[in-house]
């Protein structure tokens, strides 16, 4: 049974001046454990998808639903990672991990000990009582993500968590995470500009069309060398570039027809 | 170990610092014996500008007759008080436009208005409601509060609205995000804030005790000029300087350790 399950969405932004139809009839399920990639062209409205599926924003039409339920508000199943970690200045590692847990009013004591237990097994055990400024922009981002699944939610939403850094940084931090959402089991959307990320870490590529935005495309990732690659793995696959130039032109047609 | 070029570059930078030291010092001798020389010398009417050497006698004189300090020590308490009025009844009011654009956008012109008008036109309405002790604090929360919602409220919106779209994520609650973001996030603002309610609530206060009071320096201020003492006005202004170094000192020694807890650069 799939997970999330969206049928017939569609989103129009108002503002006095016009109305502007961002998404229409998106169609699109989600199994439990699939990582899925969302790819198109700058404003398509990729994000917006995102705060549709955690529940910030609530679609014009069509049903979003959770576990057959649909969405109200924002759920305690959903976690989401935004591109800037935004860790607190005023807290230290410990007690940034812990944000999502005290406003969901979870056990104080349970959130630390499941805080300290991430940081220790990802590797960052050494800085719970670390200030913030005091990482590295790869080493903020893995704690916005342990940030993220203290709050123990089944689905992620990464909104190009990867773009504010560094190409080399950008690649490990991309490899880690992927094991890190595997090892956790969760089932994750990731938003990206960057195609190749795209690819290499889901399952299924969807490609969006310019706005009104609905899904173009959704390519299943597969290569001969076997399932459940990791991200390098799948980089190294001999399909790799194949599958990369299919999605590109694909791409690149909604990009010109946006320009 | 340092190298002897940067023990050298130390030694450097230690003496420009006891320069620095050394020749605000001296500004405020040579404009001491300046103003005694000028005066003994019949340069100037020592009648109108009085002198040093007069002032410290007559701060004597006052400080141990016990005046002085007391009214000093009124005009400071009116100060703090002010202060603390004005901080938490303007964060209140900012917190409030946070909380309800709606409110926000109906009253900005009222602020606008409101932020032009001088205060100090409102002293007798102050007088006349609140009576001649209580007015002064009236004039020195009137004449802070404006600056401070309007300088706590943009701190808030410089909170960039993605810190709160993760609070928002969580399925944060208005008072979650003032809590745990907005407040601990304003802290330097606050701060900055305070700095500047310094200065202003004792322009309030002297305005204050110029308009209405029978205690505080600035009505030994406004005394002594009908009298003609201009000793009596000359130790007043050199008490509320001094009144308003301490101030400054104790919201610096706030800012140091606001610092440390809340882990922000200046």
């Amino acid at each position: 049974m799939a997970q999330i399950e969206l049928t017939d969405v569609g989103l129009s932004y108002f503002t006095l001046k016009q109305e502007t139809e961002a998404l229409r009839d998106i169609n699109l399920s989600i199994k439990h454990g699939e990582f899925i990639s969302i790819v198109g062209p700058s404003g398509c409205g990729k994000s917006t998808l995102l705060s549709l599926i955690s529940g910030m924003l609530k679609p014009t039409s069509g049903k979003i639903e959770i576990d057959g339920a649909a969405v109200s508000g924002v759920s305690p199943k959903v976690g989401y990672m935004l591109q800037h970690d935004h860790l607190f200045e005023w807290r230290n590692v410990l007690n940034n991990l812990t944000v999502g847990a005290e406003i969901r009013k979870m056990d104080r004591g349970i959130a630390k000990r499941k805080a300290l237990e991430l940081l220790e097994r990802y590797g960052l055990g050494d800085f719970a009582h670390h200030g913030p400024s005091q990482l590295s922009g790869g080493m903020r981002q893995r704690v916005a993500l342990i940030r993220t699944l203290v709050a123990e939610p089944d689905i992620l939403l990464l909104d190009e968590p990867f773009s504010a850094l560094d190409y080399q940084t950008r690649l490990t931090l991309s490899e880690e995470v992927f094991h890190i959402i595997k090892d956790q089991g969760k089932t994750a959307v990731l938003v990206t500009h960057d195609l190749s990320e795209a690819i290499s870490m889901a399952d299924r590529v969807m490609v969006m069309s310019k706005r009104p935005s609905t899904i173009s495309n959704i390519h299943e990732i597969r290569f001969d060398e076997g399932e459940g690659l990791s991200p390098w793995k799948k980089r190294e696959a001999g399909g790799y570039h194949q599958t990369f130039n299919a999605i590109w032109k694909e791409l690149e047609e909604h990009v010109v027809a946006s320009l | 170990m340092s190298s002897p070029l940067y023990e050298k570059y130390l030694r450097i930078q230690k003496r420009k610092l006891w320069l620095i030291g050394l020749s605000r010092l001296s500004v405020l001798a040579v404009f001491l014996a300046l103003w005694e020389l000028a005066a003994g010398w019949g340069w100037v009417d020592p009648m109108l500008t009085s002198k040093p050497s007069l002032l410290l006698s007559s701060f004597r004189e006052l400080a141990f007759e016990g005046s002085l300090l007391k009214h000093t020590w009124i005009s400071g308490l009116e100060t703090v008080v002010g202060i603390a009025v004005s901080m938490l009844l303007g964060t209140a009011i900012a917190v409030l436009f946070w909380w309800s654009s709606f409110a926000s956008k109906v009253l900005e012109p009222y602020m606008v208005v409101l932020n032009a008008l001088p205060k100090v036109a409102l002293g007798p309405i102050f007088y006349i409601w609140l009576g001649d002790s209580y007015s002064i604090y009236g004039m020195a929360v009137a004449i802070s509060i404006i600056v401070t919602i309007i300088m706590v409220e943009s701190g808030f919106r410089e909170i960039s609205k993605t810190k709160l779209k993760l609070m928002e994520s969580f399925g944060a609650t208005k008072p979650q995000m003032l809590r745990m973001v907005l407040l601990p996030a304003s802290v330097p603002h606050f701060i900055a804030t305070l700095k500047v309610n310094v200065g202003l609530t004792l322009v309030g206060v002297v305005m204050g005790e110029f308009l209405s009071s029978k205690a505080g320096l600035g009505y030994l201020i406004i005394y002594g000029g009908q009298v003609f003492q201009m000793n009596l006005v000359m130790v007043s202004i050199t008490m509320l300087a001094l009144l308003s170094v301490i101030l400054y000192g104790f919201v610096h020694l706030l800012e140091r350790f606001a610092r440390k807890k809340y882990n922000y650069e200046a």
